[in-house]
């Protein structure tokens, strides 16, 4: 059973220290692999950080990097694309799709300024949902670790008070 | 249950219904504040929160908030969509709403059950609603796709769960393809002696059912037969199969066995795998009197005709007329099409060589389980009799349980089934041989029926049991044919050194080591261990993720025989649903090209993994074969001017989901 | 007679090609001068701010805007124009998406003036001058305007009705999307007016390109000698002509060398480079990480391609400013 106790040592941090950076991240995940790993690990009852927000579609494939951007782009400090490993894929070969896409997308994103660590692909079966956690703690902490993207709001306030006429 | 929150327009807008799941979800994710927070989101015309919402009121409160309050679009924050999805489209269905006017937010695998601060699964939970209010106001009307179901049923494996599934289905009349990699059907039961608790004989109870599936006229059995490919999707499946040569012609041999007797080889002298090696057998053969079918097999690797093409060809001459035998019959390529599968695929035994202190293929005189269950049968190399490799019968015997399983290093997970087997051989030692036999147990595990007052029974026949896991087996420094098994009894304390004849180790049930191939092959997945995944352990236990897919048996997890032919029938009862119905609803997130709007660009055609798509070559546009389409979604991802929208999973809709999740209203 | 239509055409961060555009009419010029009555063309005729300033609100029909928001001027005009006007036209790819200057936004304004005012081999400046707010000189004291970190289509900075897509846009696109306007029905607010399928309905190679394209390599123009008969994708040329709005009458295409995606993305696609990258990684022929990675090195410049006229118009606008570089544009 879950714990009930309202305490978390974050919750307790908070209310001394300065809040400690929560990213924001969004995951796209397979309904196949990586979607039911996250299910299991909650049928496992397995603690990982409350930072992933997950977004279910068929297929790894399924994955615009449109949404990616958007998503970067609405205020997220991370994206994480969750699909089945190579080979396994419930649509023979999906996630191919999505693995080159998230290369070009690399490419792009380091044009962009955007650190690497920012997205992230992987491959994680419907079993794995100790992977699942510790990818997901890992990317929080990454991601913690790196400060948050900032990409609109900076600029947008700058631009703001220098415009208004 | 709150007062409702409804301090919207009471026609149209959304209902919000947060599932407190008992205390799952309510436990960490207040509610209240959830429920509260949901009522002031755009459209939201409705909020509350119910105990459980998957209940007959919990549904009906729905119902009703669409009758009275004209709802028109619904979000359920409660469970994984792969629970209750359905169920909550079925309930605004009844109350006249398109089924896919509802969003599943999944509120206690995601949330809830993961997280321990309540602050943050409560601010989780929040948004994860909001994204959903967003999304749902943008869904539109869908209707299940019907597809129809092909009556006939491949069962993949000749063990007892498949023999059993598949005689369930043919006396059900439907038409079922039994694919069986060996020579015959019958699995590991047919090489038991006994099955427990009741100490059945094996053959008696396995062959009349072995015999029933050669003679049902509704049975196509193809043994050295392996399926290579799978294409299709539920209902319709199209399967390839290879079948191996046998070089007998099924047809034509009658099983006299004369062949066997003419063979050149006066003596057999290959090593008998039905028997564990422990007997021989000659290059043709029919690899237990029992076999289904009733015709010999030749071994290429062993016959002489193979080997040099010199052969004097005994067995063709005594075959005379008959002419079954054909050195030079080819693999077979079949395709057939099945409307559902069952895969009763089976276990292996674990490797005992891969915990070397036990010293299994080092001693000869260690042994694994399924060697001795050979060696117990009166039909086995020895006639039943226990003899040791040295020819001597042993005094002492000591069983070792949990031979790869419960075990950090080798599997984590109990093989269910060896305690029992384990009292099962000590009993049949005991009965047959003058012997001593010592249970090394960590903790003796015998919950089934019968199976606690047959374990009462093996200690009362004396039978000794000692709790530790041997941490050592070797030679008796006294007497070199002896060994020595070390372990500490936890339940007296002390380190004992019991010297047997005899070490038998309960070796315990593993995936198949091509469990991998397979599941791919058939589009499923494995859970950790490697056994194939059920859809849900309680409410799916036989399917998979993959509709019109079902599992029997061993290849799903451990269990005994009795388990195995409950889940065989259940898996052939949920194949025969599909059937009977005559088709079956899919979801229809396919995906569809406007026309109107393509370019003609043809980059969605190779990303197809289905061919579904093709140019219309009269208009120069692309067409998404809906019946072909799996709804994968990457030819919309692909398609670079946005001309090709899913179902379900449109453009607008997962921006609607991001920006939902992302904008702090 | 009924009073004539009141035109404005203004133009802010471009090279000055649209307004070469309109005249580019040849004849039709005569039309569209018939039929309405320029208020304010500054780059052709002698208008001044002030003689805008004094226009009623609302007064200008349409105002046609050409070239990206870079400095206050240019937002200052635009929040201007946008009051004097009842319907505001972005006009060309730089109006609509950014266009060319947006590629600035893969800098920021310090390292653009250091290339610029101090770096560039063909710049002389022993005194290390940079652009500054006021200068004086002589007793004199001028203002320049401030020179923004980033480049912004026009919608970005003011309520945009219209949009006309490209790098110009051609004489065709600019005479439909001026019959449009002036026609009786307008259509809906934040339309492109340009047909909303991509080039390749319109690309005069589209029946070339095969039907099962997988690419190994990417190649530029300069590399190959190009077929003028075949689909430059299935010549290895990157080609943004899928991804890219058609109505241009594919003039790149005729002219031998592949679409580099002017008039921007279909009403259907929120970024253009997003969805050409998309299409393009999925047709790569491998499924190793290497050598996916060696078959994507072959694109060099990712935003410079996917993005050429459209980087401050995409879902990410610019390169991400580091803590340094985030702030206050003070008119330097």
């Amino acid at each position: 059973m879950p714990e009930a106790k309202p305490n978390s040592s974050g919750a307790a941090a908070s209310a001394t220290e300065a809040p400690r950076f929560e990213p924001r991240i969004i995951a796209f995940f397979c309904n196949w692999c990586t979607y039911l790993a996250a299910d299991l690990a909650g049928t496992s009852r397995m603690k990982y950080a409350p930072n992933v927000r997950v977004i279910r579609i068929m297929c790894s494939g399924r994955v615009d990097p449109q949404f990616v951007l958007d998503a970067f782009a609405q205020g997220a400090d991370g994206v994480l694309i969750g699909g089945c490993h190579p080979g396994d894929c419930h649509y023979q070969e999906g996630n191919y799709k999505t693995l080159r896409r998230y290369l070009l997308l690399k490419r792009l994103l380091q044009q962009m300024g955007i650190e690497e660590e920012r997205l992230r692909l992987e491959w994680i079966s419907a079993s794995e949902a100790d992977r699942l956690r510790n990818a997901m703690n890992d990317m929080v902490e990454k991601v913690r670790a790196l400060g948050p993207l900032h990409l609109r709001s900076a600029e947008e306030e700058v631009f703001a008070e220098e415009v208004v006429v | 249950m709150d007062p409702a929150n409804t301090n919207k327009a009471s026609t149209g807008g959304t209902g919000v219904y947060v599932c407190h799941c008992g205390t799952n979800i309510a436990g960490i994710v207040d509610v209240h504040v959830v429920v509260e927070y949901a009522a002031t989101l755009p459209s939201v015309a409705i909020a509350r929160d119910y105990k459980y919402l998957c209940s007959t009121p919990g549904q009906e409160l729905i119902k009703q908030d669409i009758h009275e309050h004209g709802i028109d679009r619904v979000v359920v924050a409660a469970c994984s969509p792969c629970l209750h999805e359905k169920t909550f489209r079925k309930a605004i269905a009844d109350a006249g709403l398109n089924p896919y006017f509802v969003q599943i937010v999944n509120l206690r695998e995601h949330d809830s059950w993961v997280h321990t601060d309540h602050t943050a699964a409560t601010q989780k939970a929040m948004d994860l609603i909001r994204a959903a209010v967003r999304r749902v106001r943008i869904h539109k009307p869908l209707n299940p796709k019907r597809v129809s179901v092909h009556p006939d049923v491949l069962v993949v494996g000749g063990g007892i769960a498949g023999i059993h599934a598949a005689l369930t289905l043919a006396d059900a009349g439907k038409h079922v393809y039994l694919v069986e990699r060996d020579a015959t059907i019958g699995g590991h039961m047919a090489m038991f002696d006994k099955t427990f608790p009741t100490l059945d004989c094996a053959a008696c109870i396995l062959t009349p059912k072995m015999t029933a599936v050669q003679a049902h006229p509704k049975i196509t059995l193809w043994t050295l037969s392996e399926v290579t490919q799978v294409d299709g999707y539920v209902g319709n499946y199209k399967v390839t199969v290879k079948r191996k040569p046998r070089f007998v012609l099924e047809d034509a041999c009658v099983g006299c066995m004369e062949c066997i007797e003419a063979c050149v080889y006066k003596q057999a002298k290959v090593p008998d795998e039905f028997n564990m090696y422990l007997g021989k057998r000659k290059p043709i053969y029919i690899p237990f009197p029992q076999a289904v079918p009733q015709v010999v097999v030749i071994d290429p690797e062993t016959c002489i005709e193979f080997k040099s093409g010199k052969c004097k060809k005994t067995c063709v001459e005594v075959c005379a007329d008959r002419k079954a035998i054909d050195f030079h019959q080819p693999e077979k390529i079949e395709t057939i099409d099945v409307g559902t599968i069952i895969l009763a695929t089976g276990f292996y035994t674990f490797n005992a060589k891969r915990i070397p202190y036990y010293g299994y293929g080092t001693y000869p005189n260690v042994y694994t389980a399924l060697e001795v269950e050979r060696l117990v049968n009166s039909a086995g190399p020895t006639g039943g009799e226990i003899v040791l490799r040295d020819g001597r019968r042993p005094k002492a015997v000591g069983i070792v349980h949990c031979v790869g399983s419960r075990d950090e290093n080798t599997n984590r997970y109990c093989s269910r089934v060896c305690c029992m087997y384990s009292l099962k051989l000590a009993h049949l030692i005991k009965e047959r041989s003058e012997a001593e036999v010592f249970n090394f147990y960590i903790d003796m595990r015998t919950p089934g029926k019968g199976f606690e007052e047959f374990y009462n029974r093996v200690a009362e026949e004396g039978t000794h049991f000692i709790r530790g896991r041997v941490a050592d087996i070797y030679p008796d420094p006294q007497d070199q044919g002896r060994l020595l098994m070390c372990a500490e009894d936890t339940l007296m304390g002390v380190i004992c050194k019991v010297p047997v004849d005899m070490v038998i180790l309960a070796t315990g049930l593993e995936p198949q080591p091509d469990a991998q191939e397979i599941r791919r092959r058939f589009h499923i997945t494995c859970s950790m261990e490697g056994f194939f995944l059920e859809r849900h352990p309680k409410l799916a236990p036989v399917s998979t993720f993959t509709d019109g897919v079902f599992l029997a048996g061993c290849c799903q997890g451990p269990k005994d025989i009795p388990d195995t032919v409950a889940q065989a029938g259940a898996a052939a009862a949920e194949a025969l649903a599909l059937i009977d119905a005559g088709y079956v609803e899919q979801e229809p997130y396919t995906a569809s090209v406007l026309e109107e709007e393509c370019s003609g660009c043809k980059t969605c055609i190779p990303i197809c993994p289905y061919q579904a798509i093709t140019l219309l070559e009269d208009k120069k546009k692309a067409n998404i074969n809906e019946v072909l389409c799996k709804g994968c979604g990457t030819c919309v991802a692909a398609c670079p001017s946005g001309s090709i929208q899913q179902n379900f999973f449109e453009d607008q809709e997962i921006f609607a989901e991001i920006e939902g999740l992302l904008s702090y209203a | 007679m009924a009073e004539k239509p009141k035109v404005a055409f203004y133009w802010c961060a471009s090279c000055g090609g649209c307004e070469e555009a309109v005249v580019d009419l040849a004849e039709a010029i005569l039309d569209v001068i018939a039929a309405v009555e320029i208020v304010f063309w500054p780059v052709a005729m002698d208008f001044k701010r002030k003689d805008l300033e004094a226009m009623p609100d609302g007064s200008i029909s349409a105002t046609f805007l050409n070239g990206a928001i870079r400095t206050t001027e240019q937002a200052e005009m635009a929040h201007l124009l946008r009051g004097k006007s009842k319907l505001l036209v972005a006009l060309g790819s730089c109006s609509h998406l950014g266009g060319i200057p947006g590629l600035a936004n893969l800098f920021d304004r310090e390292s653009l003036f250091k290339a610029v005012y101090l770096e560039s081999p063909s710049t002389v400046n022993f005194e290390a001058t940079l652009p500054t707010a006021r200068h004086k000189d002589d007793g004199h004291e001028v203002e320049l305007p401030g020179f923004y970190n980033t480049v912004r289509p026009l919608d970005q900075v003011v309520d945009v009705d219209y949009y006309i897509p490209g790098c110009p846009p051609t004489p065709r696109i600019f005479r439909t999307a001026l019959q449009t306007l002036l026609g009786g029905e307008l259509p809906p607010k934040g339309s492109v007016l340009a047909p909303d399928r991509a080039l390749c309905d319109e690309c005069p190679r589209r029946d070339t390109k095969p039907e099962h394209l997988s690419i190994t390599e990417f190649k530029r123009p300069q590399q190959v000698l190009i077929d003028e008969e075949k689909c430059l994708l299935a010549q290895g040329l990157l080609c943004m002509g899928p991804a890219t709005r058609g109505g241009c009458e594919a003039l790149c295409i005729n002219g031998n060398m592949p679409c580099t995606g002017c008039c921007g993305p279909t009403s259907r696609v929120r970024d253009q480079g997003g969805k050409i990258l998309s299409s393009l990684a999925s047709l790569v022929d491998s499924k190793e990480d290497a050598e996916i990675d060696r078959i994507l090195a072959t694109i060099p410049d990712p935003v410079g391609s996917f993005y050429r006229y459209s980087l401050p118009g995409s879902l990410l606008r610019r390169k991400k400013l580091d803590g340094a570089s985030v702030q206050a544009p003070t008119p330097t």
